[in-house]
């Protein structure tokens, strides 16, 4: 046989090749809990962080609900995803780069952290900024600095960590703080809600409309550490902001934990846009190492005619288990779930949304992608829930996957609870392998066949990336294309 | 420009070719026709190099290159072109993006000027006028939800496009009715420079009447048994292969 057959052969037998580009670790002082989690421990976080008392008492509730499902065992097992048990004691609850640093100077923030986000893509000081994005940088357990706050503060817009927030605008955060997402969620969000450390907050006020996009970048560097971060964002009346995050993590030969809430609100007319690029270590070619990313997202349309879209990109950890779901509360309000996830080596994901439609004349938009290579195992599971009030509400569901070779699984779990007759639902799916004749196809146009899945990839994903904000929307393809490399079928 | 000698060739170990050879130069026009089954399909695979089709004998030489020992998209970059019998599916992908990554990767290769997008709307715009072609199809997805008709003109307009030095029509007239085929053919005629060749693989004469080919040759059971002018294809229509076939008694 011809060389180029030979090739074109071993790479279709070879389990995805691992190209992680973001595995480095950065050395820096650090400061942190010690190993464990007990009440002490939470007491720790929040004295460390001077917080009031009344978030003390929340978290001290929260934990306890998670100690008792614990004890119980009531951890969320109807996933299509298996891991050995999880000790939590495992971690470290708490651990920021010392000494803690004040926000608001870029100054005081460590050179190696700069670096290390100059290394990410995401250059945070003023000259190097990519125009029209600000940008809250998450390490590890804290937040190290939130650019373009002045610009946006012309605007009454409130971008800040969640821990300053907590300082500065209690009677925002006393009134929101888990009032989408409540600590009695499940499992993961009493973990969080007891020990989280920072993440992103967010108020667009009245009639505005947010002239940056907000993004949040974390990155998980410590080890044995987990992250564990809320993110609230609360768009007032007839306001508009999008907003992304992304993150990443070193390779660690160890399962890191990454639990964190998101939760939006969105008043009357009011429109959120929140976009994932989601790169967390995803773990080499046997399963060893990676991130635990179970993850708690949900919107709640509580004004009449408002709006909000998660669009996500998931090409990294070893298991996702995410859902980012709206509530349809208001009247006329729309939801849209835009995802594409991938799974490559040994990756699982579960992954999907619940739209939950209370209000008269909601709509919801379920277009999902999911992409399997390698042993990668790809689960969409979503529901589409309409109240017995939720008269004249419709929802569309698309779910895709594309197969590259033949070890890799897929699978499409649409659930749908319909109490009104008054509505409309539907529901497609459809299953296609990256296909020789299409490889073949494209290299007789030229195409390498590398680029040729490449082309094939965007293609399948092209509904999804376009909703991106046009920078992350390269990234995101980049991304895929790297996360693939090695993998043509 | 391509010399086929004494190829054998098999496809999932069943020999189908058994010592084809063929000499095209340049300018001409090839029709190579045959019953179904008798290896047409399979010349043209060998020729743009598909996975799974295996020669296990002789040589094809591509304007001085071996072309077994080249990889399908280095064969392309070197002006070979296989127009589908049925074209592809790529679905979400544009037919401008996709044609552009493949323009590009030629004018790479020949250390020629890459075009960005604007430019390449350009060029495709004006080929697709130079063969009279509507350019609603260079929006959307490749070959998804085209008719028979519309896959075929894709090819075509691709072959404006990339300007190939050989063309292999593999069966570019089935599927096609009477205004289309007038149509397609007439696509194909307006390219034709006397710097590029076509081979033409079909089972019907109607098309070679549009195409005017300088040789017609006939394939049974892996070989060529018969060649001539077009009038040989006249006698196809009105006789049939049997005639033709060595391992028949007439």
């Amino acid at each position: 046989m011809v060389q180029w057959e030979n090739m074109a052969n071993r790479s279709v037998n070879e389990i995805a090749e691992q190209s992680y580009n973001y595995g480095w670790s950065t050395e820096i002082e650090e400061e942190s809990a010690p190993f464990g989690l007990n009440e002490d421990i939470v007491k720790w976080i929040s004295h460390k962080k001077k917080e009031p008392e009344w978030l003390l008492e929340w978290r001290l509730k929260a934990f306890k609900h998670f100690e008792k499902l614990l004890k119980n065992e009531q951890l969320p097992k109807w996933a299509n995803i298996s891991h050995p048990p999880i000790d939590f004691q495992a971690y470290r609850y708490y651990v920021a780069p010392k000494p803690k640093l004040e926000l608001g100077s870029l100054d005081e923030v460590d050179a190696e952290i700069l670096r290390t986000y100059e290394k990410l893509g995401i250059p945070l000081e003023e000259q190097k900024r990519l125009s029209g994005v600000a940008v809250d940088a998450i390490f590890d357990s804290v937040s190290v600095a939130t650019t373009a706050k002045d610009t946006l503060a012309k605007y009454g817009v409130i971008f800040s960590s969640v821990s300053e927030a907590v300082k500065e605008y209690p009677e925002l955060i006393k009134k929101y703080l888990g009032s989408v997402v409540p600590y009695s969620d499940n499992f993961y969000t009493a973990l969080n809600s007891a020990v989280f450390s920072d993440g992103s907050f967010v108020y667009i006020p009245k009639g505005v409309r947010c002239p940056l996009e907000l993004s949040t970048y974390f990155r998980i560097n410590a080890e044995g550490s987990g992250q564990f971060e809320r993110t609230l964002i609360i768009a007032d009346d007839s306001s508009y902001v999008s907003y992304l995050e992304g993150c990443s993590a070193p390779m660690r030969d160890e399962n890191q934990l990454h639990a964190a809430v998101v939760e939006l609100v969105a008043l009357d007319n009011a429109e959120i846009k929140y976009s994932t690029i989601q790169n967390w270590y995803p773990g080499d070619e046997n399963g060893k190492g990676g991130i635990y990313n179970f993850v708690t997202k949900r919107g709640k349309c509580a004004g009449a005619f408002s709006k909000i879209s998660w669009t996500q990109v998931e090409t990294g950890s070893s298991i996702t288990w995410k859902y980012p779901s709206v509530i349809l509360q208001g009247d006329n309000s729309v939801g849209e779930f835009y995802s594409v996830a991938l799974t490559k080596g040994r990756q699982q994901a579960d992954t999907g949304t619940k739209m939950t439609h209370i209000g008269k004349n909601t709509s919801s938009r379920i277009i999902s992608k999911g992409i399997s290579a390698g042993n990668g195992n790809n689960t969409y599971r979503g529901l589409v829930k309409v109240l017995p009030n939720a008269i004249n509400s419709t929802n569309f569901t698309q779910c895709d996957s594309l197969l590259i070779g033949d070890q890799c699984g897929a699978h499409t779990i649409p659930y749908l609870e319909i109490e009104n007759p008054a509505s409309s639902v539907q529901h497609e799916a459809s299953t296609t392998k990256v296909s020789e004749e299409q490889i073949f196809y494209c290299q007789q146009r030229g195409l390498r066949p590398e680029d040729a899945q490449s082309v094939i990839v965007n293609g399948f994903v092209r509904d999804v990336v376009r909703r991106l904000p046009l920078e992350f929307a390269v990234e995101a393809n980049r991304l895929l294309e790297i996360n693939l490399e090695g993998t043509v079928g | 420009m391509l010399e086929i000698n004494n190829l054998h060739a098999q496809v999932g170990g069943t020999p189908i070719l058994q010592g084809v050879t063929l000499s095209i130069k340049e300018g001409e026009t090839h029709a190579l026709m045959g019953p179904n089954g008798s290896g047409k399909s399979t010349l043209a695979y060998i020729l743009a190099g598909k996975p799974g089709y295996e020669v296990t004998q002789g040589t094809i030489s591509f304007d001085g290159d071996d072309l077994v020992k080249l990889a399908p998209e280095e064969r392309a970059r070197k002006g070979l072109f296989l127009s589908f019998q049925h074209p592809i599916e790529i679905p979400g992908v544009r037919l401008d993006h996709f044609l552009r990554a493949g323009y590009n990767e030629l004018m790479k290769s020949k250390e020629a000027e890459e075009l960005d997008p604007l430019q390449f709307d350009r060029l495709i715009r004006t080929r697709a006028k130079s063969i009279d072609m509507d350019t609603n199809l260079i929006k959307r997805s490749v070959n998804e939800g085209f008719s028979g008709g519309e896959r075929k003109r894709n090819e075509v307009l691709q072959m404006a496009v990339l300007e190939p030095r050989l063309r292999i029509l593999d069966e570019i007239d089935s599927g096609l009715d009477v205004d289309a085929l007038r149509e397609v053919s007439e696509g194909i005629n307006q390219l034709g420079t006397s710097h590029s060749s076509t081979l033409v693989v079909t089972h019907y004469e109607r098309i070679l009447t549009y195409l005017n080919p300088d040789f017609v040759h006939i394939l049974i059971n892996g070989k060529i048994v018969h060649s001539g002018d077009k009038t040989l294809a006249k006698e196809i229509e009105a006789h049939g292969y049997d005639w033709l076939n060595p391992e028949q008694d007439s």
